[in-house]
């Protein structure tokens, strides 16, 4: 399901076009150490990959989603849809969260916990609300995400949701050593469950806490199993896989807004496409004041903090 | 009209022909059909109907029974009294909105009690209630109407789902109203360790 990736290191060293171009190729013989040296001689394209990452046909994508709802079906005994639409095209996902209005009440936890099918026991959780001290502003040496009196806002504190931030150039996908997670065309920056291999270095890679791992056999209660699901999103994941907000994938690239922002009894959350200049997003961006979180470590995150008062 | 430019011509004032020539053919424009080429968009200020169009809006969260309030304040039975005073119905109603002054009529109509009123003295629906708010509320009014002020649903990319101001805000006291928050999620205090590890 990541054709992209092992494909890129390849593309910089054409395939020989004829035999022609081989001869002229060979009958110089800097170029062909240059070729030597850098593994990039000309070899055709099955050649070099030795079939190996091959990027699925149309069948072979049927036949591995038939495979995962038929061995859904007998886990949850209930019919699970595994959807693989593609990203729209001219369409990139921004996400914007009002500071002034959150009030911190949780609702897009568990609205998300419930629509990405997360596992109940052990928890996990993608969005993590952090209650910070009015006077110490955005510190994180001063946040609580343990906070729980009978009802907030508590008074002198404000209220930080933090989840994936879809970062351009997202450090987590930098470091995976297998090519698991990776960015998609319309920003989303989503993993496949099937191909990672646990070891976690996107979590370490990540400075915004965003990725999560099943530390135990994720428990789903088969009442709760949101059946409406995408390969790359919410379908339910094995035990030693990372997992993390997609913006929930399932709806967004049909169309609809994320499950938080459907939630979010004060309208904080504010969702569009960044290319779409009648968006509600970039109204925020050109109009009012808004922040990226931990900048400095140019990440360029894709979810926007913003003050709407 | 011809006839008269050419005169002008015969006596030599060929420049002030053409200028006269022009003027005429942009007094005669929108006679000789070419109107369209005249942008008509700056012609009418925008109307205010424009704005409830655009806004599709559930029905105000009006108290159960309430409406229409004509049933009780019928003008006849009971006549319309402008006095400031505490009242001996509506008790659920206490008034936390803005200064000391503020008071039912000022956005309740007198004499059309199912209706509100602007500060113009036009008279609107409950369904239009925002156009009220806006009043005072310029900046929030604006935001809500860009879809950034107040919580949307329905898609991304089409149609979407509005809420009135008063479904959020209680208009007699509008200040959003604090919430039991969900569950904490665990810390470390919570891992409980099992035969086997934790799992």
């Amino acid at each position: 399901m990541n054709p992209e990736k092992p494909l890129k290191p390849i593309s910089e060293c054409t395939p020989c076009a004829s035999s022609d171009s081989r001869r002229l190729f060979l009958g110089t013989a800097a170029a062909a150490v240059a070729g030597a040296l850098t593994g990039c001689g000309k070899l055709s394209m099955d050649e070099f990959l030795q079939h190996n990452f091959r990027e699925l046909s149309k069948a072979e994508i049927q036949h591995v989603i038939a495979r995962l709802e038929k061995e859904y079906q007998e886990k949850y005994g209930k019919a699970v849809q595994v959807g693989v639409d593609p990203a729209l095209q001219g369409v990139i996902f921004g996400y914007a969260l009002d500071l002034s209005r959150c009030i911190g009440c949780r609702r897009c936890v568990h609205a998300c916990v419930k629509e990405n099918n997360q596992s109940r026991e052990p928890e996990v959780q993608w969005i993590r609300v952090l209650q910070m001290d009015k006077e110490e502003g955005v510190n994180i040496h001063h946040a609580d995400p343990y906070y729980a009196p009978d009802r907030v806002p508590e008074e002198g504190h404000f209220y930080m949701p933090v989840q994936c931030q879809q970062c351009k150039k997202p450090p987590c996908v930098k470091v995976c050593p297998v090519g698991a997670t990776w960015q998609e065309k319309d920003g989303i920056v989503v993993v496949d469950y099937n191909w990672c291999i646990g070891c976690r270095y996107c979590m370490a890679a990540c400075p915004y806490g965003a990725r999560h791992f099943n530390w135990g056999e994720p428990t789903l209660p088969v009442e709760e199993l949101n059946t409406a699901t995408h390969y790359l999103g919410n379908r339910p994941r094995q035990k030693g896989v990372v997992e993390k907000c997609t913006f929930c994938i399932q709806r967004t690239r049909k169309g609809l807004y994320p499950a938080c922002v459907e939630i979010c009894p004060t309208g904080s959350r504010k969702f569009g496409n960044l290319m779409d200049p009648k968006s509600e997003i970039r109204y925020v961006l050109e109009n009012k004041r808004v922040f990226l979180f931990k900048e400095d470590l140019n990440t360029q995150p894709k979810f926007f903090y913003f003050y709407g008062v | 009209m011809v006839r008269f430019l050419i005169s002008f011509e015969r006596k030599g004032d060929a420049a002030l022909g053409r200028v006269l020539l022009l003027a005429v053919i942009i007094l005669l424009a929108p006679l000789l059909g070419l109107a369209d080429e005249i942008p008509k968009s700056h012609a009418q200020p925008p109307s205010k109907s424009s704005v409830t169009q655009d806004i599709e809006v559930p029905a105000p969260p009006l108290t159960e029974g309430i409406f229409p309030c004509t049933a009780c304040h019928d003008n006849k039975t009971l006549k319309p009294n402008a006095n400031r005073r505490s009242l001996g119905m509506h008790d659920e109603v206490q008034l936390r909105h803005g200064p000391e002054s503020r008071w039912c009529l000022d956005c309740h109509d007198m004499t059309d009690r199912n209706k509100l009123h602007l500060v113009s003295g036009e008279r609107i629906e409950f369904t239009t209630s925002y156009l009220l708010c806006g009043q005072c509320h310029g900046d929030k009014f604006r935001d809500w109407r860009s879809g950034i002020h107040g919580k949307r649903t329905g898609r991304w990319d089409g149609k979407k789902q509005y809420l009135l101001c008063v479904h959020c805000h209680n208009p007699h006291a509008p200040r959003f109203q604090a919430l039991q928050p969900m569950p904490k999620p665990k810390g470390p205090g919570d891992i409980k360790l099992r035969r086997g590890g934790a799992r």
